[in-house]
């Protein structure tokens, strides 16, 4: 069951990935999340939001600002730690991996946030997954298109057909120990130079 | 030196190669020089220098292992050993990266309403106009000022509240203290998030060069001698692999002395200046290093001698050299400013943390020590007697 009482919010430079985290935690059933994109003033709106828990993308430069909420001081209402335990190495290794930490208000057990956390980490690394992947098709596309290239100089410049280019390519690539496409840019670039 | 660093490594079963973590700041000079320059290979050893955004990611990351050494603040070693504020870490300072660099800086808004701030490097003078100004606002009822600190384990952090106290100000009633990490202080100091600020360089230079600050002191002027950055290390991974540490000690040492030379500033300059060290033009990184500073936009440089240094002779012995008193200093600070309330656990962390032991074997020189450090206001903090100084500061 979520705890739906609590207010949730998010520290995430990413707008792709703090949407869905966001829409994981409603799907879950909590109401109450807040968003920030900007550090701009961030102790004071977290101060305004009061939040009992705080997420944070781990590449932002603010987590230092946040960890002047351990001290008990004006800056926030009650006072913070860090969710994670001592002993529970497995889970501050997969939230670093993953590329965030979880902030709680001091008192709040833990067992309320725990599901949250997990959740986080696994939609951390989901969107890591997936921005991954994205790249690979973006970067195989370019290949693609350059293979073709060099292929289209190849059969111009030395009269072959698609097939032998495409051989001649494969054959120096493995001869060269290195990358089709890889060979296929030196043939462009050539062609470039060549004029 | 005994015996060749090939085979130190080969019979301790450590294969030379570290990762260590890092701030793009100046100060992480030594630890890029030991790479890039090949003092570290010269050692046996093979660094893996990984960029980190936060001094929260560094202190995680050093308790996972990730991390086998990483660039500190200096407070930082004794917090992860008292385990305030996150999780408990035996991390120990075997290596002063550097003393100095900071400095304090108001916006030009602040500055103005203050009036007389007397010359530059004055910290008498700035603190009474600072306590003018507040008692001033607090008159008409106007609202405190903010200003920012890099991280609540930070000299930084320490130097803003020593300089206050001084001048009679509390620094936890009579204004705001925040956090706000470097790269993101000209922003905040431009916004109006913050009225002032202590950080490191190069970021006060840039504040300048935006024109939304004005230098009132390099922090050397509060604390001429402090150490600012340490090599932080697990202490079981120092217990592990000690040939390793020491061959990282050596190669830092030499780093260092590199650094420190002036002739290889210009060299230095342009090392901490690419995208993948700071990521800032190389002038500002060169007027951070020869120490000349800029208080106002368009002003004619100030010289400010020994403003950032990597190596030498200090007050009181190698600068590199930990030394207990300065551990002592940063465990009083915390005991002064409530941010931990066992002396007697503070005081021992702070021993153990900077205990000399690893550099003193590593680099067999024979080093004095002074168990004395100086401010520039209240009682001289005596090293033997940290617990005198308390209840006796400024």
């Amino acid at each position: 069951m979520a705890d739906t009482t609590l207010t949730i919010l998010v520290i995430d430079e990413n707008p792709a990935r703090a949407q869905i985290l966001e829409d994981g935690l409603r799907e879950a059933g909590h109401v109450d999340v807040v968003r920030l994109e900007t550090t701009h003033e961030l102790l004071r709106r977290i101060f305004e939001i009061d939040p009992d828990v705080i997420l944070i993308d781990l590449a932002s430069p603010s987590r230092d600002a946040l960890e002047q909420m351990f001290q008990v001081s004006r800056t926030v209402k009650r006072p913070v730690a860090v969710f994670v335990d001592q002993s529970d190495t497995a889970m501050i290794e997969a939230s670093v991996d993953a590329g965030v930490s979880a902030y709680i208000v001091d008192g709040l057990k833990k067992e309320r946030v725990k599901s949250i956390l997990d959740m986080t980490v696994s939609r951390f690394n989901a969107f890591d997954h997936l921005t991954r992947e994205l790249q690979r098709a973006r970067d195989e596309l370019a290949d693609r298109k350059l293979i073709e290239r060099a292929k289209g100089i190849l059969m111009k410049s030395k009269g072959v057909s698609e097939e032998e280019a495409y051989g001649l390519l494969r054959r120096t690539a493995m001869n060269e120990k290195t990358r089709l496409a890889d060979i296929a840019r030196s043939v462009v670039t050539a062609a470039q130079l060549l004029g | 030196m005994t015996g060749s660093t090939a085979t130190r490594s080969r019979d301790r079963g450590g294969e030379g190669r570290l990762t260590l973590g890092f701030m793009p700041l100046v100060d992480c000079a030594p630890l890029v020089v030991a790479r890039d320059l090949g003092f570290a290979r010269d050692e046996g050893l093979d660094l893996d220098l990984v960029r980190e955004t936060s001094w929260a990611n560094i202190r995680d990351r050093i308790f996972l292992g990730h991390f086998d050494a990483a660039h500190m603040l200096a407070p930082m070693p004794i917090a992860a050993r008292l385990g305030l504020g996150h999780l408990k870490t035996p991390v120990i300072a075997p290596f002063v990266l550097d003393q100095g660099g900071n400095s304090i800086a108001v916006t030009p808004a602040l500055h103005a309403e203050g009036g007389d701030w007397g010359v530059f490097g004055d910290p008498v003078a700035s603190g009474r106009a600072l306590a003018r100004l507040l008692e001033a606002r607090r008159r008409r009822g106007a609202e405190q000022p903010t200003f920012a600190s890099v991280h609540p384990f930070s000299c930084h952090h320490y130097q803003l509240r020593h300089w206050m106290a001084a001048a009679g100000i509390d620094p936890d009633r009579d204004l705001r203290l925040t956090v706000v990490p470097p790269p993101h202080m000209v922003a905040a100091m431009e916004a109006g998030d913050v009225d002032g600020v202590c950080v490191g360089a190069p970021w006060t230079s840039r504040a300048v060069e935006a024109g939304v600050g004005r230098l009132l002191m390099p922090t050397a002027a509060l604390w001429p001698s402090a150490p600012e950055k340490v090599l932080g290390v697990r202490q079981d991974f120092a217990e592990r692999r000690g040939e390793e540490l020491a061959a990282l000690l050596r190669a830092l040492d030499r780093a260092a002395a590199w650094a420190e030379a002036p002739e290889n500033h210009p060299r230095l300059a342009e090392i901490i200046a690419r995208d993948d060290v700071v990521g800032v033009p190389a002038a500002v990184v060169m007027r951070t290093l020869s120490g000349t500073l800029v208080v106002e936009k368009g002003a004619t440089p100030v010289p400010v001698p020994g403003f950032l240094r990597f190596h030498g002779d200090g007050e009181s012995g190698p600068i590199n050299r930990p030394r207990a008193t300065d551990g002592l200093w940063f465990a009083a600070q915390m005991l002064r400013w409530h941010q931990t309330a066992d002396a007697d656990a503070a005081f021992a962390a702070a021993r153990e943390a900077y205990s000399p032991t690893w550099w003193d074997a590593a680099l067999e020189q024979p080093a004095r020590e002074g168990m004395t450090l100086r401010t520039f206001a209240g009682p001289v903090f005596d090293g033997s007697a940290p617990e005198r100084w308390l209840g006796a500061e400024p």
